[in-house]
């Protein structure tokens, strides 16, 4: 692959990542059913079948919990296709690499033997490798719908109602924040270093090119974050998160939060 | 004749970075309704010092004092310090992205106010003000990091104005601007400042100097090199030429080609 292709693809994915961020603010600000429930409940509730999903030993409940993800996806107004790209096919990648050998190690009854009877898939393997798949993936769509449904800084002020402590919570702030100027700075260097390079870098020259731009950006990156801290502090920020709307629960938040609980107090007690 | 109160005094301020010594024993005195300007080269500690003025970090010899106060980490460590100098003493960072770090324009500038425990109410009204004030308002909805330099500047001026401090600490505020929102925002600097406020810019751009600073210190190495009006200090070509202010520039009158320092002074250049 050519230098050229390298960094234009490493180009995109930044302004990708930048433009995930826009559209995660803007469907939270869409009317949906998590946009309607007071933040608390969001985060409680969807955290409380994160926590379901991954007490649960049977698939057959995992994957109704992943099939009342996609439900609440649909009615919160969060598209199939942003979750199939940002979450089920990069969990289905990373996951099935990881749980791969399960399919081949894990003793049991043979339900398919290569040729040579060298490799054989058990159905216990079979078993396990899904149960991954599928906790991962319902656990990792769960937490994308929070995210995606609840502005940032409302996830955050919910956390500290849940007595989270103010300096993960702060880490959360600045980290958020930082991650997009740091994703702004690799971009403009990529594209600084594509406007100077010409014709094609071998293997082992786009491999110390890219690592002298990480040594960089890693330098680079602690000078901002300081003065992304200093930034905050200046104006009076001293890690308890403070914004304009203020958190009310009401009839519609509690019939939400227990409905929540149920879910994941059956499926816990289903899957055991 | 009334005595004038100092707003901030400086006495053999040190400072330093991982072994780099950034200040150098400096001592400044700032008076109450000055607009003081900081010139000086890259690297003159212009920065350094306005961090020390806004207390983000304490000078490890000498003293920084605020309305008589000697400004400590003992005593930021109390909320109530902290939060009324916050209130009376705003800094406008160089380089706005890392100022601006909100979902919108309007819950950037409305940070500041939520963090000194305004009622929601008067957040809202004087985040309104403030952003018809700076000429933002077409921009409230809108995520600051997708905005234009010159609009990133004017957000992230807008988002320490809205705390009417008493100070504003600016760090090279038209860096990286063009001509024109440049001049727009030295008149926004003007039109706020009035008579009972006080600003200190950090700028080595010597064409502004005279339009925003009655008074000016130059910077060399950490200490105050020299010190007196817009005026007396552009007209000081040597002074300027040391401090790095300058270059020498080469022109041609006619048949005459001649070099001298280039000053950015009102005046015209004498031959």
């Amino acid at each position: 692959m050519s230098s050229d292709r390298t960094i234009g693809a490493t180009l995109v994915g930044l302004a990708r990542a930048l433009g995930h961020a826009l559209v995660s603010e803007q469907v939270a600000r869409q009317p949906g059913l998590l946009q309607a429930f007071d933040p608390r409940v969001r985060v409680a509730g969807l955290l409380g079948l994160v926590l379901a999903v991954t007490l649960s030993h049977r698939i057959s409940v995992v994957l109704a919990l992943l099939c009342a993800a996609v439900l609440i996806a649909l009615l919160s107004k969060v598209s199939l296709m942003t979750l199939t790209t940002r979450v089920w096919l990069v969990v289905l990648l990373f996951t099935g690499v990881i749980a791969l050998p399960a399919l081949f190690l894990t003793p049991g009854d043979a339900i398919f033997t290569t040729a040579d009877g060298g490799l054989r898939i058990t159905a216990q393997g079979a078993t396990t490798a899904l149960l991954l798949i599928a906790r991962v993936e319902a656990a990792v769509t769960l937490t994308t719908l929070l995210v995606l449904c609840t502005p940032w800084m409302h996830v955050l002020k919910a956390l500290r109602a849940f007595r989270i402590p103010q300096e993960v919570v702060m880490m959360l702030a600045m980290t958020h924040r930082y991650i997009f100027l740091l994703a702004e700075t690799a971009s403009q260097m990529f594209e600084s270093r594509r406007s100077r390079t010409v014709g094609v870098l071998t293997g082992p020259e786009q491999r110390r090119m890219t690592a002298r731009t990480a040594g960089v950006l890693l330098s680079k990156s602690v000078e901002l974050s300081n003065d992304v801290f200093l930034a905050m502090q200046s104006r009076g920020f001293r890690g308890d998160v403070k914004i304009l709307s203020e958190f009310r629960m009401r009839v519609w938040d509690y019939v939400g939060l227990t409905a929540f609980l149920v879910i994941a107090i059956l499926a816990v007690w289903m899957g055991r | 004749m009334t005595a004038v109160s100092s707003i901030f005094e400086v006495q053999s301020a040190s400072f330093e970075y991982e072994g780099i010594p950034a200040l150098r024993g400096l001592s400044l005195t700032i008076d109450r309704g000055q607009s003081i300007a900081l010139v000086g080269a890259n690297g003159s500690g212009k920065s350094t010092l306005l961090r020390l003025l806004n207390a983000l970090c304490f000078p490890s010899g000498g003293t920084v004092s605020f309305c008589g106060d000697p400004l400590t980490a003992e005593k930021f460590r109390t909320v109530s310090c902290e939060i009324s100098f916050r209130r009376r003493v705003a800094l406008v960072f160089q380089n706005p992205d890392v100022q601006l770090f909100n979902p919108t324009v309007f819950d950037e500038v409305a940070f500041g106010p939520l963090q000194m425990g305004w009622s929601t109410a008067d957040v809202v009204t004087r985040v309104d003000e403030t952003l018809q004030l700076m000429g933002i308002t077409h921009l409230r909805d809108r995520a600051p990091y997708r905005l234009s330099g010159g609009e990133k500047k004017r957000v992230a001026l807008a988002s320490v104005i809205v705390l009417d401090p008493e100070v504003l600490l600016l760090d090279e505020p038209t860096s990286m601007l063009d001509p024109r929102s440049q001049s727009q925002l030295i008149d926004l600097i003007q039109q706020w400042k009035g008579s009972s406020k006080t600003v200190v810019t950090a700028t080595h751009q010597l064409e502004i100097v005279e339009d925003i600073a009655d008074r000016v210190f130059v910077l060399e190495q950490g200490s105050v090199a020299a010190s007196g009006s817009a005026r007396e200090i552009l007209s000081d070509a040597d002074l300027l030429l040391r401090a790095n202010l300058v270059h020498a520039h080469r022109h041609t009158h006619g048949a005459m080609t001649h070099s001298h320092p280039h000053l950015h002074s009102h005046d015209e250049h004498k031959h």
